[in-house]
């Protein structure tokens, strides 16, 4: 190895002329103020980095969102209560039309009752009158009829009185006929 | 550049080197490793930098309310911290998120590219996990210490065990809290070193023909195991380090 060439070996406490490790490198104190220094410089390049620009950016852009979360789940919210009011709307506007439909079919069944009652009416004062009209019509005929038959017995009366060779009066006659058809 | 300087030894007989994956090396050339010298350290926090950087700001220009499947995950380890921070350290320890973000995305960029065959954990060195410890401890130490005063310290003096433990448990106390960076530390480190070096003695194994289908059986399975290890590592370092500030902005008395 190359090492060998050098008149000094500046290996020499930590590693083999191969270039191997001499023990655990972890304790060659050789080597540790070159950790230390670029550890140094490592850790101030990585804070500078995040600090400045990283951190900043990762911590605004999660707030950016939380805000936008809030505000999305906010204007959920408020979109959520105004289908709650339409269908609150929407309920009573359904009852206030259920209540108009039944007054509808209120008014429109008195209407027709009224119609009804009067036609009812009507046809019963018709019913009446002809019934009063046929009442006296009936009592006519019979009326009628009744002085028929009395004016067929008078006659009848009369011819059977005058066949069997009897003088009747009409008087005395009709008076007879009466009484008969009386009893 | 790492395969070539193992074989040169591997091929006099079979070896396995589990450590030789941790070895810094300068970037070009072959010269010593200075401080300031570019070394695979630097090219491998720089990768975890140029990943970070996509995933977190060129992933994120749309700025989408509806985000990309990319945006997404930035988002997700955005929100999976910042309620970390939040939840454990307190509303107070918010303002140190962006601190608490760079140190949990270092980590687990830095854990998950060590996966990358051919690749360096950064991560799996002491040096490394151990100064990120101190900047915790520091840190936590000195925004205690701005916020509260020498109140700060009122946390080590337990006011509700009795009198006479007080002092011990004062000591006890001191103790397990100077010895946090030590542990927070080499938990990282540990956990990250010992599971890719075991990963490459299997790897190692694999060159052995009759044991072959095995060690690349357990390979996969340690490195299934290291995919979570990478996440639950970096997990637990950020969680700690929220702990920690929850002392140093939280309510006095624990």
């Amino acid at each position: 190895m190359a090492t060998e060439t050098h008149g000094v070996n500046w290996h020499q406490e930590c590693l083999y002329d191969a270039g191997g490790a001499k023990g655990m490198p972890q304790l060659c104190t050789d080597w540790m103020p070159n950790q230390v220094f670029w550890l140094a410089v490592a850790l101030v390049v990585l804070f500078v980095i995040l600090s400045r620009i990283a951190l900043p950016r990762i911590g605004a852009v999660l707030a950016e969102r939380k805000g936008t979360i809030t505000n999305d789940l906010a204007a959920a919210e408020e979109l959520k209560l105004k289908a709650l009011e339409a269908e609150k709307a929407y309920n009573e506007a359904l009852a206030t039309a259920r209540t108009e439909a039944a007054k509808i079919i209120a008014a429109a069944k008195a209407d027709i009752q009224k119609d009804l009652d009067q036609a009812t009416a009507k046809a019963d004062a018709e019913i009446t009158a002809r019934v009063t009209e046929s009442e006296a019509k009936i009592a006519e005929i019979r009326a009628g009829a009744e002085e028929a038959v009395q004016a067929v017995a008078k006659d009848t009366a009369k011819e059977l009185v005058s066949a069997l060779g009897g003088a009747a009066d009409a008087r005395s006659v009709t008076a007879a006929i009466n009484a008969r058809l009386k009893g | 550049m790492a395969a070539e300087s193992t074989t040169a030894e591997g091929a006099s007989g079979f070896a396995i080197h589990p450590m030789d994956q941790f070895v810094v090396k300068p970037l070009f050339g072959d010269g010593p490793v200075n401080w300031y010298t570019p070394t695979n350290v630097t090219l491998w926090m720089g990768v975890a930098i140029i990943a970070i950087f996509a995933l977190f700001v060129l992933a994120t220009r749309h700025r989408g309310i509806i985000p990309t499947r990319m945006q997404s995950i930035a988002e997700v380890f955005y929100g999976f911290i910042h309620n970390m921070v939040e939840e454990v350290a307190g509303h107070d320890g918010v303002k140190y998120f962006p601190y608490v973000m760079t140190l949990f995305l270092f980590i687990l960029l830095s854990n998950l590219l060590g996966l990358l065959p051919m690749s360096f954990t950064t991560t799996s060195h002491v040096a490394v996990t151990a100064s990120l410890a101190m900047l915790v401890f520091l840190g936590v130490t000195l925004i205690g210490v701005a916020r509260k005063g020498l109140g700060f310290f009122s946390m080590f003096w337990v006011s509700s065990a009795p009198l006479a433990l007080r002092p011990i448990l004062a000591v006890i106390e001191i103790i397990s809290y100077i010895m946090r960076p030590v542990s927070h530390s080499i938990r990282l480190a540990g956990n990250l070193l010992a599971g890719h070096a075991v990963l490459k003695v299997f790897a190692g194994f694999a060159s052995m023909a009759i044991i072959s289908p095995l060690a690349i059986a357990g390979a996969v399975g340690i490195y299934a195991l290291e995919v979570l290890v990478a996440f639950v590592q970096a997990y637990v370092f950020t969680i700690l380090t929220c702990v920690y500030l929850k002392d140093a902005v939280g309510d006095a008395h624990h």
